[in-house]
């Protein structure tokens, strides 16, 4: 049974490699693999995400690449003055008739398949704003703003709006491009913050227990009794409003939702005898909690993340819709709603967030299931 | 022995009380599908014990529970079979009518008493619902009833338990009114699925004592399972050996026991610890040394929380280890003996010299020990619990030399685990692999070699060999030894099982509430022991005889 003594041995000359992930890992990425609907709930939610990134390639007021006088230029990345093409302002209007002519007749360029940024005012709209998407609207009427109406070279599906514009003429699919994008960044950041804030709170809180966690325990519940509503609003009516800025304030109320968990993961494993034996060894506690206590919390906290995700996009959004939120241009969903609610005669407004937001949070919930049923480890898929 | 098919149901049943015939149950995961039992036949005849013995995983839990269907349908099911009870198909019986023989004709009690009471329920509804349910019987007639099986099953003063709530009684108790709940109802069979194992020796014996008692005044049928033979021999009439889901072997306790047939149920009985201690030589240096050592635990109360008492966990223990030997710490659970040993590891506070290898250690925090840490190592009683199951086996060996000796590079630090896995008789390229992966014994094995990777001098065995089968035991006590005599170490041996301590330890101390009550050469104590209490202990270990004296508690 027993090997010779104290030799080391032949066989350590071929180091068996380390598997890139552990077999519960494996096991539970094949059971994501295995629920259809949160897996593929992922895949559409990572394409649209991805796609966003690059939402200056699909909605811009300015070509992606265009050439003028032989040179190649890249309006998309870089603010070319107009004395360039023979203008006076300070950044170049590409929409306007006098620029287009000027490249077209010296070079070319390649818009992206939407002309409009989320703050390009349309100013070619057939009646007054919000004007309705343009295929509601008679093929004649679409371009009676254009100088030459519906034979003019500007009147093609890039210059109309898809979904209409909004009440200051603004285009709807642009701005719903944007906001979606700044949305989901915003819900992203403000996840991982309060995440990583929420965690280290919880492990400290739960591995060292005693005063460490009565003292915190007590200032969590004094601090989540607060009516964070109010002070929210109130915050944000004193500092300018800016992606940061609430950031900030969000932060400050919403990494108590994972404190508890983690906590109860931490106390909870602080007396497993793996935990005892690694003490024993004289591993040190923060190591004690990196190495063997945080994994065990993960699972929790994963299982989490995708509601708190949604939850913060929900917020910024209410934000956003009672006018306390991103500053005013910004591309933001909850603005969008508040447009609709006071327009109530161009439902394209309030369907186009309103639709926008529920597969946005739809496609999160699916996948934050999947995740919940993946790390679950009695659940069986069949 | 297996059962002649020829036998037709029919006289089963003035014959058997149960008869399974041909029982399988399977289990599935996914696409997966394992046979946890694999065609197993028995019968029970009224009035008789049959003991179902076997290793974890053996399937000898999961045929029992097959019995009430008590298994978590559909994940299992029954490829084929059928359980008879009073000549009625129990595997087709609808819920409600199943619900009517639970409890009633077949009651079950469980091995883990802490957690089949509930903790929210006091002793008297605990049983009075069972009554009701089955009986109807509530109000005053109900609670002469409850005092009457209180008294049957031996608690003490039963009216002043009668409000009592779970965790106010100890485990003997609790599994006594588990069994007095098993018996509200006079069952024709009653399943006990390894109801001693948590116990202690002491009170294992007491339990025994009572369910052949009442077996005696009730004329009840037993299933009785567990994976300790000393209590088949003692307890069974005829018994089942099961290993990976079939009965290899079956017949009367007297038969098998003599005659062993299949090589499996050889092997089992083969397997008792055996080996001698090693020698006490006084000439040899002291590695760990304690005076008066001392765990008192404040009890606090009132409004500005003044200590009013201590809870003396430890009190006043004297020690001396010396290199090469082992010293046995025995007694029941409670007795302080694990609190002894985090103490001598300096993994709690106690008062008391101690001294190791020469430095007193006893002021020391937490970063003075650190360089102390690699000579003195800690292995748990749990394999399952003591090794983190998201890390390989590898890095876990690997963690203490990564804070002991940081000198070492990857690739040394690497031989120095594969050098431990070999030690410990494992195959070091299987240090990849997660703890899952392996089986209880081998994780034993894990352990230890945690332990050994630093080369110490001194090691806690806090009861490393409890939960691990008879077989793989015996292979671990030899693991032990052997790695004893060939590093010169000095093993601090806890353990209830005095069976081990007997092969390993060459001087015992025994434990009782903190306090030694005897301590000498193990040789000593073994043979002629001088203390009530300890007697008690070797008979209940030795003989499973419960003795009635005042030294052992209820």
């Amino acid at each position: 049974m027993n090997a010779p003594a104290s030799t080391v041995a032949a066989g350590v000359t071929a180091p068996a490699k380390r598997p890139f992930l552990s077999p519960t890992s494996k096991r539970r990425l094949a059971n994501f693999k295995a629920n259809k609907r949160g897996y593929w709930s992922f895949w559409i939610f990572m394409v649209l995400f991805v796609a966003s990134l690059f939402a200056e390639f699909i909605a811009n007021d300015r070509p992606i690449v265009a050439s003028y006088k032989g040179e190649i230029l890249y309006p998309v990345l870089i603010d070319y003055p107009e004395e360039k093409f023979g203008g006076f302002l300070a950044t170049t209007d590409y929409r306007s008739d006098f620029i287009q002519q000027e490249i077209d007749a010296n070079g070319w360029m390649v818009w992206p398949p939407i002309r409009y940024s989320y703050q390009t005012v349309n100013s070619q709209i057939p009646h007054s704003a919000p004007t309705e998407p343009f295929w509601l609207m008679a093929k004649a009427d679409r371009c009676t703003a254009y100088p030459q109406g519906d034979q003019d070279p500007n009147c093609r599906l890039g210059n109309l709006n898809w979904l209409g514009t909004d009440d200051q003429a603004r285009d709807v699919m642009a701005r719903m491009i944007y906001g979606f994008r700044i949305s989901i960044l915003f819900g992203l950041v403000l996840t991982i913050c309060s995440a990583v804030i929420g965690v280290g709170a919880g492990a400290v809180q739960g591995y060292f227990g005693g005063w460490t966690d009565l003292l915190m325990q007590r200032f969590i519940e004094i601090w989540s009794a607060m009516p964070v509503l109010y002070i929210l609003l109130i915050i944000a009516s004193i500092l300018p409003p800016g992606f940061f800025i609430l950031l900030g304030i969000l932060l400050l109320f919403s990494w108590v939702s994972l404190v508890g968990v983690v906590r109860a993961e931490f106390l909870r494993a602080r007396n497993f005898e793996y935990v005892r034996a690694a003490r024993a060894l004289g591993v040190g506690n923060w190591t004690i909690m990196y190495r063997h206590l945080l994994p065990n919390a993960m699972v929790a906290t994963l299982t989490f993340l995708p509601f708190i995700l949604s939850g913060s996009i929900a917020t910024l959004t209410s934000l956003d819709f009672l006018g306390f939120g991103m500053p005013p241009g910004s591309p933001s969903l909850g603005e969008m709603i508040a447009q609709g609610k006071n327009n109530l005669q161009a439902p394209w407004l309030g369907l186009t967030a309103f639709f926008t937001m529920s597969i946005m949070l739809s496609l999160l919930i699916f996948v934050g299931e999947a995740v919940r049923d993946a790390f679950d480890p009695r659940k069986t898929f069949r | 022995m297996p059962l002649t098919p020829a036998r037709r149901s029919g006289d089963m049943m003035t014959d058997a009380l149960l008869s399974v015939r041909n029982l399988s149950v399977a289990f599935h995961q996914g696409d997966a599908e394992t046979l946890a039992v694999d065609h197993v036949s028995f019968d029970i005849r009224p009035g008789e014990v049959v003991a179902l013995v076997g290793e974890s995983g053996s399937g000898k839990s999961v045929t029992a529970n097959s019995v009430l269907k008590l298994l978590p349908y559909p994940a299992a099911s029954h490829p084929s079979g059928e359980i008879l009870f009073d000549g009625k198909d129990l595997l087709k019986t609808s819920e409600p009518e199943l619900r009517r023989v639970r409890g009633n004709d077949i009651t079950m009690i469980f091995q883990e008493p802490m957690t089949s009471l509930n903790p929210l329920h006091s002793i008297e509804r605990q049983i009075g619902e069972i009554l009701e349910m089955h009986q109807a019987l509530t109000g005053s007639a109900a609670r002469i009833r409850i005092l009457e099986l209180l008294n049957q099953v031996g608690i003490r003063e039963p009216e002043k338990r009668l409000t009592a709530y779970p965790h106010e009684l100890s485990g003997g108790q609790r599994q006594r009114v588990m069994i007095a709940m098993a018996l509200a109802n006079r069952p024709k069979l009653l399943i006990a699925d390894e109801p001693t194992t948590a116990l202690d020796v002491t009170v294992q014996a007491q339990i025994l004592e009572l369910l052949r008692s009442l077996k005696g005044d009730h004329g009840m049928s037993m299933l009785f399972i567990t994976h300790d033979l000393g209590i088949v021999r003692k307890f069974a009439d005829r018994v089942c050996v099961m290993t990976k889901g079939k009965i290899v072997e079956e017949g009367t306790v007297a038969e098998v026991f003599k005659r062993p047939q299949h090589p499996y149920t050889q092997h089992l009985l083969a397997s008792e610890p055996r080996g001698e201690p090693p020698v006490a030589d006084p000439a040899r240096p002291v590695v760990m040394e304690a005076k008066d050592l001392r765990v008192w635990f404040p009890i606090k109360a009132g409004f500005m929380r003044k200590v009013v008492d201590h809870v003396k966990a430890v009190d006043g223990v004297d020690l001396t280890l010396r290199a090469g030997e082992t010293l046995g710490i025995v007694g029941e659970s409670g007795s302080g003996k694990t609190t002894l040993g985090l103490a001598l590891a300096r993994l709690i506070a106690s008062e008391g010299r101690i001294v190791f290898i020469g430095d007193a250690i006893n002021g020391h925090s937490f970063k003075q020990m650190l360089p102390y840490r690699s000579r003195l190592q800690v292995v748990f009683q749990d394999p399952f619990g003591s090794l983190s199951p998201r890390m390989p086996v590898g890095e876990i060996i690997a963690e203490g030399l990564k804070v002991h000796e940081r000198s070492l590079s990857a690739d040394e630090r690497d031989q120095r685990v594969a050098w431990a896995l070999e030690e410990v008789g494992l195959d070091p390229e299987t240090r990849w692999r997660y703890p899952h992966e392996f089986s209880g014994g081998q994780r034993q094995r894990i352990a230890i070699a945690r332990a050994m990777v630093l080369k110490p001098r001194f090691v806690m065995l806090d009861e490393p060999t409890s939960a691990l089968d008879m077989t793989v035991q015996a292979q671990v006590v030899d693991l032990l030894r052997d790695l004893q005599a060939r590093h010169d170490l000095a093993y601090l041996f806890i353990s209830h099982d005095l069976k081990v301590v007997k092969a390993l330890a060459n001087h015992v101390i025994v434990m009782r509430m903190g306090k030694v009550v005897e301590e000498g050469p193990s040789e000593e104590i073994f043979r002629a022991p001088k203390e009530d209490y300890t007697k008690a202990l070797m008979a209940a270990a030795f003989k499973m005889e419960a003795v009635e004296n005042d030294a052992v508690g209820q």
